[in-house]
């Protein structure tokens, strides 16, 4: 240890002689200069006062040998680097009796790695006696103590699960999936997933407790159009108290029929449903499905239940969209909400320079669209369905076109202000054997990228799928300064309100940059 | 002979007591060890008097005295006056004095010869002083303490003041006194000299932590080496 006398608060005496002795040292007798205010000698003090007393040489950290996380108690698991900046944070912390002296340099002193030591020292300051402050520099060494994190812990019994939840939807699109993640994790349904899988046409939740996965159920069930089935799988069962163990299944299946579909409904179930005509789209899916008439701008509602009595494909999907462009619209005055009744003129985009080719349609985006402008709709003169349903409709009733959504002209997705939490899945186990830049899986992965842009384009245009998930702020604030400055940008793209934006509450960090981030939020 | 003891687990002898050449006062104690600390020591030379003050037993702050007399402030009772009197040689003249500056172990330090009183005392007190401790009286401080019966400790022989004391007002107040100063600590490290510790030509009493360095300088400025009650002198010195 060093000390080091430091500047005494004593009132300065008119007449001071320099470092002329005046008093003995009151410990050993040494001449010491008395007018400062020492009345022991500066090795005495040396001796005899220890400002660190009660601050501990040795102190514990644990450390999670798995995830390589440092444990920050009461419970939270800190990744840092060794000899860090947030590991001396911790080491700090953790330290008890810092707070009662003045905490003035805290370095690492290097120790190998594994020999699970941290060395730290310590320079404080603190009150002597009376009026002499004295600075102290000391070691104190920690023990790395390595153990299991709870997480690691979880997630070392994947096998051990009791209940399991398989949501499946048989479309070759994953929209309904992006979106029931975004519901979970706004609602923070998964918190007692044990873990989670990719199916091929949708998603595993596996639970420790029956009860849980009936939890996701009830959850699903009021988020979604599902049908539910549970099966049991008996593990042991002890015959004479008469208790039993089983693994239970729940077999979760959504309606296929997603937002924008066109859906050709049952004659009965038409009927039954305030004699709706059977060529709808579907515009909403929440728990009911929302099916809306094109040329009526009349909307009914389905639940799940109703829809599984006797189910029926959608005739097609977002896939098939074409790209039109409106050459003229004409209110026709009947409006519902958002949704205003016009004839509009229109004729394929691929058509335009071609031929002269154009429709005549009777849709419900007035509001939206203006003569120039591209939409998205289904040509449905020019398809060929493979539908019993839809052979069975009388053609002259059915439109030619129909329009479904406004296309708008965007920059790049990079640009974004927002952004989305994910969810942590685990993938199939990665085999070194298999080929991975075979086309099959480009084909996936660029499948899955697409639907991914959709959906957040999705968002940008509704608002009311935007009030039912969590949208947070991206750190990127200089392209918000570049917004607008390209021509090539249609003017009226959807942008979402920055005052709808949750600020991302990351763990806390000693960094600088976390501390940005909480300042900004502020 | 410098001895060291405690009042009930206090240091600070001079608060609970006061020595003289001539008489002794001490505090009531819960148990007697002090008493028989200045008992064993004095024997049978002088008196040595239980008493309170004004009915606190802090009687080495509240008074000042030397072998011709003793002051003692307003508060005390007439019963406390009529023990003293009673316990006190008749030499000894008891004056009780009425001054706002109450506490006289504070605010007056005296030997047989000299007394430092506080700047701001009455004057009418400062004539009371001169008269029955038949003393010359300075208004003066220590280094800027006005409390000087509090920071220093005298004697005839020699005197103690508190260790922020500069060189220059060592010798200062040494002229003054006509006695050899010195500045130091008592108690292991106090600086309230005055307060820590009693003395007289023969015998001093410090508190149970005044450390052996500490202790030799007491010795050697007070002289008490080879000291005991008979080899007072009762002469003046040379000016």
């Amino acid at each position: 240890m060093s000390y080091t006398p430091m500047d005494t608060n004593q009132l300065e005496h008119q007449h001071q002689h320099q470092n002329v002795a005046t008093v003995l040292c009151c410990n050993c007798g040494a001449p010491i200069d008395g007018s400062t205010g020492l009345v022991m000698c500066y090795d005495c003090i040396k001796m005899t006062v220890d400002i660190t007393e009660g601050i501990p040489r040795e102190a514990n950290v644990s450390f999670c040998r798995n995830c390589e996380r440092f444990l920050q108690p009461p419970g939270q698991w800190i990744r840092a680097e060794l000899e860090s900046r947030e590991l001396l944070a911790l080491c700090l912390r953790r330290l008890k009796g810092l707070n009662k002296v003045r905490l003035v340099d805290a370095s690492f002193i290097w120790t190998e790695p594994h020999s699970r030591r941290i060395r730290v020292k310590l320079t404080v300051q603190g009150e002597a006696m009376v009026n002499t402050i004295i600075q102290q520099t000391f070691e104190v060494e920690y023990i790395v103590i390595a153990m299991q994190c709870a997480d690691c812990a979880r997630s070392y019994t994947t096998n051990t699960w009791r209940a399991t939840v398989q949501i499946r939807q048989k479309v070759p699109h994953k929209r309904t999936f992006l979106y029931l993640e975004q519901l979970i994790l706004k609602h923070n349904a998964h918190v007692d997933t044990i873990s989670i899988t990719e199916a091929k046409d949708g998603l595993d939740f596996f639970y420790a407790q029956k009860n849980h996965a009936v939890k996701m159920l009830d959850f699903l069930n009021s988020v979604v159009p599902i049908k539910a089935k549970k099966s049991e799988e008996l593990i042991s069962q002890d015959v004479h108290s008469g208790s039993a163990t089983y693994k239970f299944s729940y077999s979760i299946e959504i309606v296929p029929i997603c937002r924008d579909d066109l859906v050709v409904l049952p004659k009965k179930l038409a009927k039954s449903l305030s004699n709706i005509s059977q060529f709808v789209l579907c515009t909403k899916v929440s728990n009911t499905l929302q099916f809306m008439d094109p040329t009526t701008l009349q909307t009914v509602d389905l639940s799940a239940p109703v829809y599984w009595r006797n189910s029926f494909q959608p005739l097609a999907d977002v896939s098939q969209l074409v790209e039109f462009m409106v050459l003229d619209v004409e209110p026709v005055g009947i409006s519902k909400g958002k949704h205003v009744l016009a004839d509009i003129t229109v004729a394929r985009s691929t058509d335009l320079g071609v031929n002269d080719q154009t429709y005549y349609v009777r849709s419900h985006l007035g509001a939206l669209c203006h003569s120039g402008d591209t939409v998205m709709g289904y040509f449905v003169a020019n398809s060929n369905y493979n539908s019993d349903l839809f052979d069975d409709l009388n053609i002259d009733h059915v439109p030619d076109v129909v329009i479904v959504k406004k296309l708008y002209q965007r920059k790049s997705r990079k640009n974004r202000n927002w952004k989305l939490k994910r969810m942590a899945k685990e993938h199939k186990d990665i085999d070194a054997s298999q080929d991975y830049s075979s086309k099959s899986q480009k084909q996936d992965i660029e499948r899955a990228e697409r639907d991914y842009e959709l959906f957040l384009q999705e968002l940008e245009e509704d608002q009311e799928l935007r009030q039912t998930v969590n949208l947070y702020k991206s750190s990127n604030p200089e392209n918000i300064e570049e917004h607008g400055m390209e021509e090539d940008e249609d003017e009226d793209a959807p942008q979402i309100d920055i005052d709808e934006l949750l600020d991302e509450l990351d763990e806390m960090t000693l960094d600088d940059n976390g501390a940005d981030e909480m300042g900004e939020g502020m | 002979m410098a001895t060291r003891t405690q009042f009930e687990n206090s240091n600070e002898i001079g608060v609970f007591s006061k020595l003289t050449n001539t008489y002794c006062l001490v505090a009531l104690g819960g148990s007697e060890n002090f008493y028989s600390a200045f008992e064993a020591e004095l024997g049978d030379a002088i008196p040595i008097a239980h008493t309170t003050i004004a009915g606190t037993r802090i009687v080495g702050r509240m008074t000042a005295g030397n072998r011709r007399g003793l002051l003692v402030p307003t508060q005390t009772t007439d019963q406390e006056l009529l023990h003293l009197r009673n316990s006190l040689p008749d030499s000894v003249k008891i004056q009780r004095v009425e001054e706002r500056l109450s506490a006289l172990g504070n605010v007056i330090c005296c030997n047989d010869y000299v007394a430092l009183v506080h700047p701001d005392i009455d004057r009418e007190t400062e004539e009371l002083i001169s008269d029955v401790l038949g003393v010359e009286v300075f208004r003066q401080t220590i280094s800027g303490n006005i409390l000087v019966g509090s920071y220093c400790a005298l004697s005839n022989q020699g005197g103690l003041v508190h260790p922020q004391t500069s060189i220059q007002d060592q010798e200062e107040l040494s002229s003054l006194l006509q006695v050899p100063l010195v500045a130091g600590t008592v108690n292991r490290g106090s600086s309230v000299v005055g307060a820590g510790m009693v003395v007289n030509d023969y015998l001093a009493v410090t508190g149970l932590d005044t450390t052996a360095p500490e202790l030799s300088v007491i010795e050697s400025i007070f002289r008490l080496q080879d000291a005991h009650p008979d080899s007072i002198s009762g002469n003046l010195r040379d000016t």
